[in-house]
């Protein structure tokens, strides 16, 4: 479903080169929830972005859905991927309801039955009738997640990326949210990747995982080597010791 | 009991709103020794305001009360803004959450720090510059005297999250009430700040109070555990057995929490009871 080999983001800043993502290769199978984990500047989250024609990338080949990606991207290519970003308080339109946001993808795609599928889209992710005519300051953290995520599954798209969709949420809100993207993700046969700087929540939500550093892959694991320690690279077992909580240097 | 720093008795916080009060803690008591002591809960539970509540920095619309609010035998509930002088900063201090609110933007790391030894320690700027940079040193910061010329802008989120908390520790409180230190940081920056705390306690006695969230890196390094539900204290465990705890609300937060160590299909989704209000 996707392909990436080669991949390269450069970002320059002033008379600086920063290398984000440096050689980055994987391919994600379709169905399959792909995780990236990794520490902040480790490059994660711009390897979404490079899949997504957000940032400007180089490579020897990027393929979405069986196709070569363009840079510049179609309406068409556009609409096979969408994105739910890690603060539904930044990523929502604070002057629009929740009605006005979830058509707005409807629109531009020239879709038709707007008004049933805005209703369907809500009641998928578990919110009321009487949300739909809010505003995000009216919804609770995890509701306007709710709402992020219905934005991005009401074109129906084959595949989802997650930028730390749950890191600013409490984790009672945070059981509710995965709970529900795994739930969507089987009744949608969505392919996901998902990025994340916490290993548990990677773990449990995703198939095969991705260790970034410095924007460069490490290695990739399946989670169930992941829970057991099995794993080649230093970072990854240090990364792991640390996620089990604190211990005590003798 | 001479190894009681804190004790309260009964404490409630209330701030008035248009249609009447809101209760932001509601009978809390504890005691605190030189010990590891956790604070968690999720947000809106109370657990920074009751931080704030101890050093006396709620907004002046808050309204305190409590049986007992002593520290060290010292009644806080009824201290001039002068006696708090005297409290904060050598005595008990408070390392805030996110260092790009906390720290003073026009103003560098350096004279931040040594601000603090000039105030607190009565040092001369000579004696003060020599202990802020030690005090980063302390902190894990690499290059201190480079650090000392910077602004806040100019710092990663977990250097901003040590220089905090050697501004705070350079005082050398014997209670240290930390807010959330480590949730802007990475997990193998994280641990590297828990030490430097951790042998503070250790070596010199400190008192710490830790406000978190995070269940696994509270029960991984407290040495006691509060539990906070809608401003009350639901539940006190020691930490390491968290993860036995008997209040429900507790074992729904560990259920909800996924796991490294075991594979769930579902989380537990936290249902709330009204009776735990009660």
């Amino acid at each position: 479903m996707i392909a990436i080999d080669g991949l390269d983001v450069t970002f320059h800043v002033k008379n600086r080169e920063i290398r984000a993502v440096q050689g980055v290769s994987f391919e994600v199978a379709a169905g399959e929830s792909f995780g990236i984990v990794g520490e902040s500047g480790s490059g994660k989250s711009t390897v979404l972005k490079a899949i997504a024609g957000l940032v400007p990338s180089i490579s020897r080949r990027l393929e979405v859905d069986g196709q070569e990606a363009a840079a510049r991207r179609s309406r068409a290519d556009r609409r096979k991927l969408q994105f739910v970003f890690q603060d539904p308080y930044a990523s929502l339109h604070p002057r629009k309801t929740v009605d006005d946001i979830l058509r707005e993808p409807l629109e531009i795609h020239r879709e038709s039955d707007i008004d049933a599928r805005v209703g369907r889209a809500l009641s998928d992710v578990g919110l009321l009738p009487i949300h739909r005519y809010r505003f995000p300051h009216q919804l609770s953290g995890g509701q306007r997640q709710r709402v992020a995520i219905a934005r991005a599954l009401i074109l129906a798209p084959p595949i989802l990326l997650l930028d730390e969709p749950t890191s600013a949420l409490d984790v009672s809100v945070q059981a509710e949210i995965l709970n529900l993207l795994k739930r969507l993700r089987a009744s949608y046969s969505l392919t996901s990747i998902l990025v994340s700087h916490d290993l548990a929540v990677v773990a449990h939500l995703c198939d095969r995982i991705a260790i970034m550093q410095f924007g460069k892959l490490i290695e990739i694991v399946t989670a169930e080597q992941l829970r057991d320690g099995d794993v080649g690279a230093d970072y990854t077992r240090k990364l792991l010791a640390a996620s089990r909580g604190f211990t005590r240097v003798a | 009991m001479s190894d009681t720093l804190l004790k309260v008795d009964d404490l409630n916080v209330t701030y008035p709103t248009r249609t009447g009060f809101t209760h932001a803690v509601r009978n809390a008591s504890f005691t605190l020794g030189r010990e590891r002591l956790g604070v968690v809960g999720e947000s809106g539970s109370g657990k920074s305001t009751m931080g704030r509540a101890l050093l006396g920095l709620l907004p002046r619309s808050a309204r305190v009360t409590a049986k007992t609010l002593a520290y060290e035998g010292t009644d806080l509930l009824n201290l001039g803004e002068r006696d708090w002088q005297h409290m904060r900063g050598r005595r008990m201090s408070m390392v805030m959450q996110d260092p790009k609110y906390s720290l003073n933007p026009v103003k560098t790391v350096g004279q931040q720090v040594s601000e603090t030894c000039r105030l607190q320690l009565k040092s001369d700027g000579k004696d003060a510059k020599r202990r802020a940079l030690a005090m980063l040193e302390a902190v894990q910061i690499r290059d201190p005297d480079l650090v000392y010329g910077f602004y806040p802008h100019q710092l990663s989120g977990g250097m901003g999250q040590r220089v905090m908390i050697a501004m705070m520790l350079v005082a050398e409180p014997d209670l240290l009430i930390a807010d959330e230190p480590t949730s802007a940081l990475d997990v193998t920056v994280q641990n590297e700040v828990l030490r430097i705390l951790d042998d503070l306690v250790r070596e010199r006695g400190m008192g710490l109070i830790m406000i978190s969230h995070n269940l696994t890196m509270v029960s991984s390094f407290c040495d006691r555990v509060l539990i906070m539900y809608a401003g009350r204290i639901v539940e006190e465990c020691r930490a390491a057995d968290l993860h036995n705890a008997r209040h429900p609300y507790t074992r729904a937060l560990v259920a909800a929490t996924p796991s490294l160590d075991a594979r769930r299909e579902e989380l537990a989704t936290v249902v709330r009871d009204p009776e735990w209000l009660k």
